[in-house]
């Protein structure tokens, strides 16, 4: 079966804004690099993890996905059909099938809207039903989401439940157009540890309910191997390793990876932990450096890494790593 | 035993339009020189409002209503302002969870030294207090070079070492890192709890690390305190609380935590949520969540008991 959605050269540059004696003094444009030439796929019925730190691009390739944003090059294609150049009425007809799931639920609410109005405006915006059958719809909706009784939370404001209630109207929000495709960005980072479960549980049995596929965005591996059924790193605008999860998880190749792994404390004091951690912060991603963008940092970095890009290596059918250390294995 | 704090019977409340919130109440806990105190909980249990009263910092309309905080033979509770203003910096002092909101965005990170050393003592002078703080941050890992640099000059991870810098720069005797790493990326978090953990070791520092995740208590504190709507459940040492929770919260803390090493064991939600502390539950306030509730728990609220070389308040331990 040929996947949802084909990623290919996906390249988002957005340009660094500069003030009015800067443009003066110098006339180069600089761009923030924000996603560079990442390709991958999505197959339908699985969850898709993209990882990573603050400044690695997830967000921005996430949003690409969906379409918020428009790509600086490269293709998308979604069930088939490339989204990149699509007229509006293409675009409005993708986004029944194609939501996001954002991160903050109070700035993603509009906190004068009511809850259940906040749900009801995707079947208002795409004039599915009468009024009556969408109110019904919603308060379904509701029920689903675990906000129960309905028509109690339908007339709520956003401000008047807690956290937790509130992602799961965004979440309800993004489900009322019954998508195949949704793209969650950090959906439990905002939400206290012991309801964040809770959260990824609802969003489990909303994908076997209407046969979802997701991408799942997040920083917190933990969470991605709780959720995700292939995951990709990324790193500075790139992926440097995508597989399996347990393939990902057990045997991890990247340096970065595994020092990704290592980094996270562990809750059990009896557990020993032995940290690979890379020198410094991630660099910035208007200047990236040259060659393998992680070399910087890499306790294993040799001659080649600062001047030739690794590509993909594969390790098995499914799982790769873009890495000089496994592309020529040496001799030895 | 010698504890350098000991809190009795501690109750914070804040004062706002919709009514009176208690949030931190009757809370008794002590902590041992040289030792980490790791307190966890979620938002709102009241971690935080009680590192901020042993500075006596509570941010208003919040204010101390009871009990004692008795640190190194004084009582916090009654000092003056005055006082207070001589003890917190040079023998408390605290990590805060942002760094770029807790330094001076137009000062130079020198004159946020420069002011910390003259403000303590006045006879220090600026060139004395300069190759102090170059020396400090050297072995914090941030060149001497950088101390004429601004904040938004440093990198999150940085800053966060500035802020480690500023809090131990007059020897204090009790450090409170209220969630120091969270707004941090992992890496940088974990470079940052390496550093905490070389500090310790070096310099014996006896340390009240506030923070929600399991993990860094796991691997920073000798004792923990679980705090939940503003009371203390349980409390004792790390190993034996991660070994055999007796409380149910704790339990269910404990298994909602991201384990990466064994993922079996974790994510598993605590049903519910947490209370709103405008109108808390009757008698034990976890029981409207909790599994293995039975008839005392509506009603009667439990008392802190020593279990097991830990304090726990269940009524399942009475």
């Amino acid at each position: 079966m040929p996947p949802l959605v084909n990623v290919d050269g996906l390249t988002k540059y957005f340009p660094v804004q500069k003030s009015f004696i800067e443009a003066a003094v110098s006339k180069k444009r600089e761009y923030v690099h924000a996603v560079d030439d990442i390709s991958f796929q999505v197959q339908r019925g699985e969850t898709f993890g993209l990882v990573g730190e603050s400044g690695s691009g997830k967000t921005t390739t996430g949003r690409l996905l969906v379409r918020l944003d428009t790509p600086t090059t490269g293709e998308i294609r979604f069930d088939g059909q490339n989204m990149v150049d699509v007229d509006q009425e293409s675009l409005m007809q993708f986004r029944r099938r194609a939501q996001m799931i954002f991160q903050d639920p109070t700035a993603a609410l509009n906190p004068r809207m009511r809850i259940g109005q906040a749900i009801k405006h995707g079947l208002d915006i795409h004039e599915i039903g009468t009024e009556q059958e969408r109110r019904q719809e919603v308060l379904r909706m509701l029920d689903k989401i675990g906000l129960t009784p309905p028509e109690t939370f339908y007339e709520k404001f956003p401000h008047q439940v807690s956290g937790g209630q509130r992602q799961r109207v965004v979440i309800g929000r993004a489900m009322i157009l019954k998508p195949e495709f949704v793209v969650a960005d950090e959906p439990v980072a905002m939400v206290d540890v012991s309801i964040r479960a809770q959260i990824l549980d609802l969003m489990i049995s909303l994908k076997k309910e209407f046969g979802l596929t997701y991408v799942f965005i997040t920083h917190d591996l933990a969470t991605a191997n709780y959720f995700c059924d292939r995951i990709a790193i990324m790193y500075l605008g790139k992926i440097v390793e995508v597989g399996l999860r347990d393939e990902v998880f057990k045997e991890p190749k990247h340096p970065y990876t595994v020092a990704l792994m290592s980094a996270i404390p562990v809750p059990d004091p009896k557990h020993k932990l032995q940290r690979m951690i890379p020198r410094g912060e991630i660099p910035s991603p208007i200047n990236p450096p040259s060659g393998c963008r992680f070399h910087p940092r890499c306790p294993y970095a040799f001659e080649r890494c600062s001047k030739e890009e690794p590509g993909m290596t594969k390790i098995s059918d499914t799982h790769y790593v873009a890495c000089h250390l496994f592309d020529n294995p040496p001799s030895s | 035993m010698n504890p350098l704090l000991n809190v009795r019977d501690l109750a914070v409340e804040y004062h706002s339009m919709r009514g009176r919130v208690r949030a931190v109440a009757n809370v008794s806990l002590s902590i041992e020189k040289g030792s980490t105190l790791g307190l966890v909980g979620e938002s709102g249990c009241g971690k935080s409002t009680l590192g901020f009263s042993v500075l006596r910092m509570v941010p208003p309309p919040g204010k101390i209503v009871g009990g004692e905080i008795d640190f190194d033979g004084i009582n916090i509770v009654q000092q003056t302002e005055a006082e207070m203003r001589r003890i917190r910096g040079s023998q408390i002092s605290m990590i805060f969870q942002d760094p770029m909101t807790s330094l001076n965005p137009v000062k130079k990170i020198r004159d946020h030294f420069i002011e910390l050393y003259r403000t303590h003592d006045q006879s220090v002078t600026k060139d004395e207090a300069i190759a102090k703080s170059v020396k400090l941050l050297d072995s914090l890992g941030i060149g001497g070079d950088r101390i004429n640099d601004y904040p938004h000059q440093f990198s999150g991870g940085m800053r966060q070492r500035v802020m480690i810098g500023l809090a131990l720069a007059l020897n204090p005797k009790l450090i409170i890192a209220d969630e120091p790493t969270t707004a941090l990326d992992v890496i940088v978090e974990a470079q940052i709890l390496e550093l905490l953990k070389q500090l310790k070791s070096e310099h014996q520092l006896t340390m009240i690390l506030i923070t929600h995740n399991i993990g860094i208590v796991a691997e920073m504190a000798d004792t923990i305190g679980v705090m939940y709507a503003g009371q203390i459940v349980e409390l004792g040492p790390t190993e034996d609380i991660f070994e055999d929770p007796l409380h149910p919260y704790t339990k269910g803390l404990l298994e909602s935590a991201p384990n990466i090493i064994h993922p079996e064991k974790s994510m598993r939600p605590v049903p519910g949520s947490p209370p709103d502390l405008l109108s808390p539950p009757t008698g034990c306030k976890f029981h409207p969540r909790c599994s293995r509730v039975f008839e005392p728990c509506p009603y009667k609220e439990p008392q802190l008991l020593e279990r097991k070389r830990r304090l726990v308040a269940c009524h399942l331990y009475d």
